[in-house]
């Protein structure tokens, strides 16, 4: 029986992921937005500029000349205790990916909304989840929006996530590029006030103050680098339970249910794939498919990719016979893409694990059919049933 | 030498004490060490205006001296200086 959310107090609107992004920002009521425009995450940045222009968000809007300056001034904002945003996809990020590493070891609660874009060459504009993997390794949490209204409701929780003071790691929320950032849906957006009480203004810790100067991002050699970045990696195991609680607090005013990981049909699968955004929707249309002829297919879909579920992943995979990693980018002389590989690695010490695949999809915003997924489902079974992955690397619809 | 700091002592790499980086010495960097004869010295104070450190004590009488704690051994002051009256010499190993 389907359950009417309690909706009271929310609006149902029709917007596009990176209006909703922007809508979300605004609701946050963010200090300093810094930013460079690039395609497709371009409406994001341009809706809150409207909204600073138009006297709606009271924020320093700053239009700079290049991403890695977007980034550098979002750090240096967000040490001064403002809550910062900014957004970008693709080649944007790879110009980021200096400053990248700082945000996040100089604990900056920057959120940053990622419009899934393909790394050149060749030059596209289409989704790949080149630049949220080539990042993975940052200190950044990344979260993955499988719609426009996840989008909308990621990026608030984000703020919250980032700025608790036993996390202050900076977020990154993905929206697949042009499937999501450009595609039109409608969602729920919550008040202005039940906002406001979500995310009361950012309580900095250590701001830049004149009054009490202080040194950040110091020199650390062989003496000290060593545990700081222990410091930084102890830190980082802090962000799970955090993610988890924020999750709950906004079940409780939104109705909307997070979890670090969605399942599909695992009661009683024997085979799974594994995926990132948009195309969760069309791999359990895949599979409800499948299933409705009796096979026992199941859709892993993951919310959260940084910090990795590992214990929540093996008890959810428990028992399946093989899986499916699928990941929308390639990782080149790598014994994986990066999913697999995480999900490789979540089995390490595992005694029973599931024979495992590894599909490349959709590379620079080729769709992602149906059919592809019914594909990777069929080798899972075949592997399954004759117990050895024949091939371990398949690329769905390529020509 | 300090005791070293464990990394549960550390959180984010920030230094809540202004100026304290004048505890980082900095001499045991180097590889060649200035020595000034002073009977060559004109105390025309270029090698205290070039010193990038500055490594360079300049006395009220402008006799010039080198400050071992911060000299990395760069060797500007030598090449700068008109009298030559700085040498590089290398620093004895161990």
């Amino acid at each position: 029986m389907a359950v009417a959310v309690q909706l009271k107090g929310q609006r149902r609107v029709g917007m596009t992921g990176d209006e909703a992004v922007a809508y979300a920002v605004k609701q946050a009521d963010v200090d300093v937005i810094a930013a460079y425009p690039i395609t497709p995450q371009t409406i994001i940045v341009e809706r809150l500029a409207d909204y600073v222009h138009d006297g709606e968000l009271n924020a320093s809007y700053v239009p700079v000349e290049s991403e890695h300056s977007a980034l550098s001034a979002c750090v240096g904002a967000s040490l001064a205790g403002a809550r910062v945003f900014t957004a970008t996809s693709s080649q944007g990020l790879a110009l980021m990916w200096e400053i990248m590493w700082i945000a996040s070891a100089m604990r900056t609660t920057i959120v940053m909304a990622l419009a899934n874009r393909a790394l050149s060459a060749p030059i596209n504009i289409h989704c790949s989840h080149d630049d949220a993997y080539a990042v993975r390794d940052a200190g950044w949490i990344q979260f993955f929006a499988e719609n426009v209204q996840e989008a909308y409701d990621l990026a608030l929780m984000a703020f919250r996530v980032s700025e608790d003071k036993r996390v202050l790691f900076p977020s990154i929320v993905n929206l697949d590029g042009f499937i999501l950032s450009h595609g039109l849906e409608p969602l729920n957006v919550l008040e202005d006030d039940t906002v406001r009480s979500f995310l009361p203004p950012k309580v900095p810790v250590n701001p830049v103050d004149p009054e009490k100067p202080m040194t950040y991002g110091p020199l650390a050699l062989f003496d000290y680098y060593f545990e700081f970045k222990k410091a930084q990696a102890e830190a980082f195991k802090s962000v799970y339970p955090v993610i988890l609680e924020v999750f709950r607090e906004y079940e409780k005013i939104s109705g909307r249910k997070y979890e670090p990981i969605k399942t599909y049909g695992l009661e009683d699968a024997d085979v799974a794939v594994l995926i990132l955004g948009s195309s969760a929707g069309t791999a359990r249309y895949a599979a409800r498919r499948l299933r409705s002829k009796g096979e026992k297919v199941g859709v892993v879909s993951l919310t959260l990719y940084r910090p990795f579920p590992v214990q929540e992943l093996l008890a959810k995979l428990k028992g399946l016979k093989a899986i499916v990693a699928m990941d929308r980018s390639y990782s080149f002389g790598s014994p994986g893409a990066q999913l697999f590989m995480d999900v490789a690695a979540a089995f390490a010490n595992e005694s029973e694990k599931p024979l495992m695949i590894n599909a490349i999809y959709g590379l620079g915003g080729r769709d992602l059919l149906p059919e592809h997924v019914e594909e990777a489902f069929m080798r899972a079974k075949e592997a399954a049933k004759s117990g050895k992955v024949e091939e371990r690397e398949v690329w769905l619809g390529v020509r | 030498m300090s005791k070293l700091l464990t990394w549960r002592d550390l959180s984010a790499p920030v230094i809540a004490e202004a100026g304290n980086s004048v505890q980082y010495k900095t001499g045991s960097w180097r590889a060649l060490k200035p020595i000034i004869d002073q009977s060559k010295c004109i105390k025309c104070l270029l090698c205290w205006f070039y010193c990038p450190e500055p490594a360079i004590i300049r006395h009220e009488d402008d006799r010039v001296e080198i400050d071992y704690d911060y000299c990395k051994g760069c060797g500007i002051c030598a090449n700068e200086c008109p009298v030559k009256a700085i040498k590089m010499v290398e620093e004895e190993v161990g």
